[in-house]
């Protein structure tokens, strides 16, 4: 039984990181060469990191499935990313910025950790800036900002609606640099398939190269995985489709606890599904939210054109439900009004599964330009995929699978529970809670990989000086790689008849259906049976053309599907042991009067930190209360 | 609607390739061209048979994964827009689409539709960055960036590196892509300290990678799914000439 200690350092909030930094060791220049890191990922939190430990004069190998580190899927984020500079005079702080995430998360995220997040949002901003990404700019030369959802200050800088890929475009530009050095590797188009553990401690990893096939061996003396979200385990999400959870999931097999798997972010304003063979959805940023207004007819299966249906018959639903903040509530909020609204029947389109995004006031009060400078991309982006024009009748929405809140467990040092494997970025649990607040994500990405990270890890290795460089014969490798063949000849031998697709769609559904937006203890029951009989038509109908020696797109899919069944469950088990309504985790029997979350504090203020038993064993959950200290807990009201 | 595919089989870079015909029915106008692949891969391995292997990944623009040479252009028949964005109700029931990899010695081909793009990286390595180490960064309104300048700065950067320029230009020329690099940085007062050295850097990588020159048809911004102008490789252009002049030279 594994002990978790979050090695949360004590004393005032503010002074926390400063004085734990200031007491972490360092390991000298000389020594930094002989030490060997893999970082697995190159979205923000993989190639801030790997470029920050290669400036310091690590040797750092870094993996990514895509062809290119620059495609990993921090590169669709469009909307922001927050930092608490208070350029707009408006009352913005550190100690905001922190408590807005706090209270954003519902309250089940760790003080500690997001303060410090916060703390460095502003250093994020400024290596950004020096490193020529080009945020938008005012007349007078200096960064803008806009609002995003949850809060009521300005604070979130931007590049048009491609905030994401000009903030890795910036990170892959500092990796490209470190490459050049020769400080450090680029290992592109491999797939990790599982970690190596020797005496306790993560020293490599197992991977399979996704052109020829051939299953490799890295070691190295401390591991981090940045290996990004799993949204894609609902089949349809906002994530690119090679996003996986097989990186984590098989760290988490070797001993690596999993937190919170349930708390999963649906995002609001997805374009909807237009078509049964769709495989992605597509996002269209919050920060359309500031400008555009949110409504559904308020007769039910209403089937006029949306220009003909007259302001006084439109149900603007969240600014009547939310008067404070209006069509700017948080995601989770703005997702379930949005299924509310079409589960009772009021939904537009032909299923009748979505809701009106609409600009009509904007664009008068605004003029057509000062839209199309602030989100001309996402208006030609829906137009491209839908053929509507945004500009002459409102935008379709309806909510989508977005963003894993959960994911390795990590302590203040952002390390697992296996010592030397490190977790940043998405691919951790640490600041979100229950629900991310809009423009979060790629502050942390990058705070965790620039500025945090580097002396955490450091701290790590600085006793690691006398361990000669890691053998790839030792027997745990030759035995990690056996597990690894057999898997994948596993799946090769079923020879059935269904595509690794048809099973992860029919997975997507499932948990969609019972793990979404909305639970309950029956229909959390059900999804694990479900689950539980689709796994097992896996095993017998599945089809892999073609081999494992060489590229085979088929063969990638399904050893993830495999992963995803196991993942699936443990978000069940998650989202039932936590009998109370918290951000995005929504359970039916838990609600207010008026429909909103009931959280229960005085049960599960706690991180639920999931210990693997074996393939059909029970999982052991783990408890680390969250303790709060400086802020207090209340009812979160948008209202 | 039906439509009629010739598409490009290729089992490795080392064996010959050639086009492969398939009819396929009930293609519904509202799927994405990748969509219709998927849906033709589908088929395919139902029949026993070997899917088409085809890049992608974000399926929404930004990553430069997808990319193919859909009846002689990149990208297929709509301006700005990538292959992964394209939709079927862009073609016509009954319609032959020929899809092709790109082709440029700089990119040679893995398998059927899959091209290695990795000298792109490599001309990136050369130069593709600012010099500066996280830690030291001023404070990011110490340096007011006129807004003109900052604004055309970002044109230049939403390349998404899927090489379509190379694919459209006759002489394989990645001009267009190293440019739009090259100018975001000379642009900006954060870039403009190494200009000189870079631009050096990157064009020479350039011709070392095996891609050819620019003879100014302009396909290259006609058809990239971003739209980035041809004025970058003018501004290239100028930056590499006064970098000759006025030294200091690349090693
Ligand atoms: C459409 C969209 C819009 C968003 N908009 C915003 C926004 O406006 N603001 C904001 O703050 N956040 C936004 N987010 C969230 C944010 O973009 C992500 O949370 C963040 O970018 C994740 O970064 P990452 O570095 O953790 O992972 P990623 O960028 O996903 O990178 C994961 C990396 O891991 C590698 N990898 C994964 N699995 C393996 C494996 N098995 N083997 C080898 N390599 C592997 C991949 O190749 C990739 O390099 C958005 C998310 C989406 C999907
Ligand atoms: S798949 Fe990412 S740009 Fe097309």
């Amino acid at each position: 039984m594994q002990k978790l200690d979050s090695k949360i350092p004590d004393g005032p909030l503010a002074e926390k990181w400063k004085n734990y930094k200031a007491g972490l060791r360092l390991v000298n220049p000389a020594n930094k060469k002989k030490l060997e890191v893999i970082v697995v990922g190159t979205g923000l939190a993989g190639a801030s990191a790997a470029s920050a430990l290669g400036e310091l004069g690590y040797n750092v190998k870094v993996f990514c499935f895509q062809d290119s580190p620059r495609r990993a899927h921090s590169v669709a984020a469009q909307g922001g990313i927050n930092a608490a500079k208070n350029y707009k005079n408006d009352g913005d702080s550190v100690f905001r910025l922190f408590h807005d995430m706090i209270k954003g998360g519902d309250y089940r995220a760790r003080e500690a950790n997001v303060y410090r997040a916060a703390e460095v949002s502003n250093d994020v901003i400024d290596h950004f800036t020096a490193m020529g990404v080009p945020f938008a700019r005012d007349y007078g030369g200096s960064l803008d900002t806009r609002s995003f959802g949850g809060v009521q200050v300005s604070r979130t800088f931007y590049a048009k609606g491609q905030t994401g890929q000009q903030c890795l475009l910036g990170t892959y530009s500092s990796l490209s640099r470190q490459i050049a050095k020769g400080t450090v590797k680029m290992f592109p188009r491999r797939d990790m398939l599982d970690l190596v553990v020797v005496e306790g401690k993560a020293r490599g990893i197992i991977t399979r190269h996704l052109l020829t096939g051939e299953i490799e061996r890295h070691a190295a003396h401390a591991v981090v995985l940045a290996t990004g979200g799993f949204g894609t385990v609902f089949y349809l999400s906002t994530l690119g489709l090679g996003s996986n959870a097989s990186a984590a999931w098989n760290a988490h097999k070797k001993g690596a606890l999993f937190a919170n798997p349930s708390f999963i972010q649906i995002h609001p304003t997805s374009i909807p599904v237009l078509n049964d063979y769709q495989c992605k959805l597509t996002l269209m940023s919050e920060s359309l939210r500031n400008d555009g207004r949110v409504w559904v007819s308020k007769e039910k299966g209403d089937k006029r054109h949306p220009t003909e249906i007259p302001e006084e018959e439109r149900d603007y639903y969240l600014e009547r439900r939310y008067p404070a903040f209006g069509n700017l509530v948080p995601r989770d909020v703005a997702s379930r009004a949005a299924k509310e609204r079409c589960d009772k029947g009021y939904g537009c389109g032909d299923s009748g599964l979505s809701v009106y995004l609409d600009f009509r006031d904007a664009i008068d009060k605004q003029g057509k330009k000062a839209i199309e400078d602030k989100y001309g991309n996402l208006f030609e982006m829906y137009e491209k995929i839908t053929g509507i024009n945004p500009y002459n009748q409102p935008m379709r929405i309806y909510p989508a699978g977005h963003y894993t809140m959960g994911g390795l467990w990590v302590d203040y040092n952002l390390e697992t529970t296996i010592p030397g494997l490190f977790s940043i970025g998405e691919s951790n649990f640490s600041d979100h809670g229950a629900n991310r607040l809009g423009a979060s994500s790629l502050m942390q990405c990058t705070g965790d990989g620039y500025f945090i990270l580097p002396y955490t890890l450091s701290d790590y290795l600085s006793d690691q000086i006398r361990v000669p460089k890691f053998r790839t014969d030792l027997p745990e490798f030759e035995e990690s790689e056996k597990k690894v063949k057999e898997r994948i000849d596993k799946v090769l031998a079923v020879d059935g008849s269904q595509t690794a697709s048809s099973f992860h769609k029919r997975l997507g559904k499932i948990l969609w259906d019972h793990c979404g937006m909305m639970r309950n203890a029956e229909g959390l029951i059900k999804g694990l049976e479900l689950i539980d009989q689709l796994e097992e038509e896996f095993w017998k109908e599945i089809k892999i053309p073609g081999g494992a020696d060489e590229l085979n797109h088929e063969l990638e899919k399904a050893l993830k599907v495999v992963d995803f069944f196991d993942v699936g469950r443990l978000m069940c088990e998650d989202a039932l042991q936590r009998e109370e309504s918290c951000g995005a985790h929504f359970r039916e029997e838990y609600q207010t009067e008026q429909g909103e979350a009931k959280r229960d504090d005085a049960n599960f203020a706690y991180v639920a930190a999931w210990e693997y038993q074996g393939p059909k064993a029970k999982p052991v959950l783990h408890k680390e209360p969250l303790k709060f200290e400086f802020v207090e807990l209340k009812e979160r009201s948008y209202k | 609607m039906e439509i009629r595919l010739k598409i490009w089989r290729q089992k490795n870079a080392h064996t010959k390739g050639k086009f492969e015909t398939h009819h396929l029915k009930e293609v519904s106008p509202e799927m994405s061209f990748l969509e219709m692949l998927d849906y033709l891969n589908t088929q395919l391995i139902e029949q026993g048979k070997e899917p088409v292997t085809f890049e992608h990944d974000c399926r929404e623009g930004i990553c430069g994964s997808c990319g193919l040479y859909i009846n002689g252009r990149p990208h297929g028949p709509m301006q700005h827009t990538t292959t992964c964005e394209l939709h079927m109700r862009e073609f016509k029931d009954g319609d032959t689409i020929v899809v092709e990899p790109w082709r440029a010695s700089a990119f040679p081909i893995i398998k059927d539709l899959v091209v290695d793009r990795s000298s792109f990286e490599r001309i990136i390595h050369a130069g593709g960055f600012v010099n500066i180490n996280a830690g030291c960064a001023p404070e990011s309104n110490s340096t007011p960036v006129n807004k003109i300048i900052s604004d055309r700065a970002f044109d230049a950067a939403v390349c998404i590196g899927c090489g379509a320029c190379v694919a459209a230009c006759k002489n394989s020329s990645a001009m267009l892509f190293a440019a739009a690099k090259v100018s975001q940085y000379a642009l900006l007062p954060q870039g403009k300290v190494e200009a000189a050295e870079r631009v050096q850097k990157m064009v020479k990588k350039m011709d070392e990678e095996g891609f050819g020159f620019c003879s100014n048809t302009y396909g290259c911004e006609f058809d990239c799914p971003k739209g980035i102008s041809v004025d970058f490789i003018a501004q290239m252009n100028r930056e590499f000439f006064s970098a000759k002049v006025c030294k200091p030279k690349a090693e």
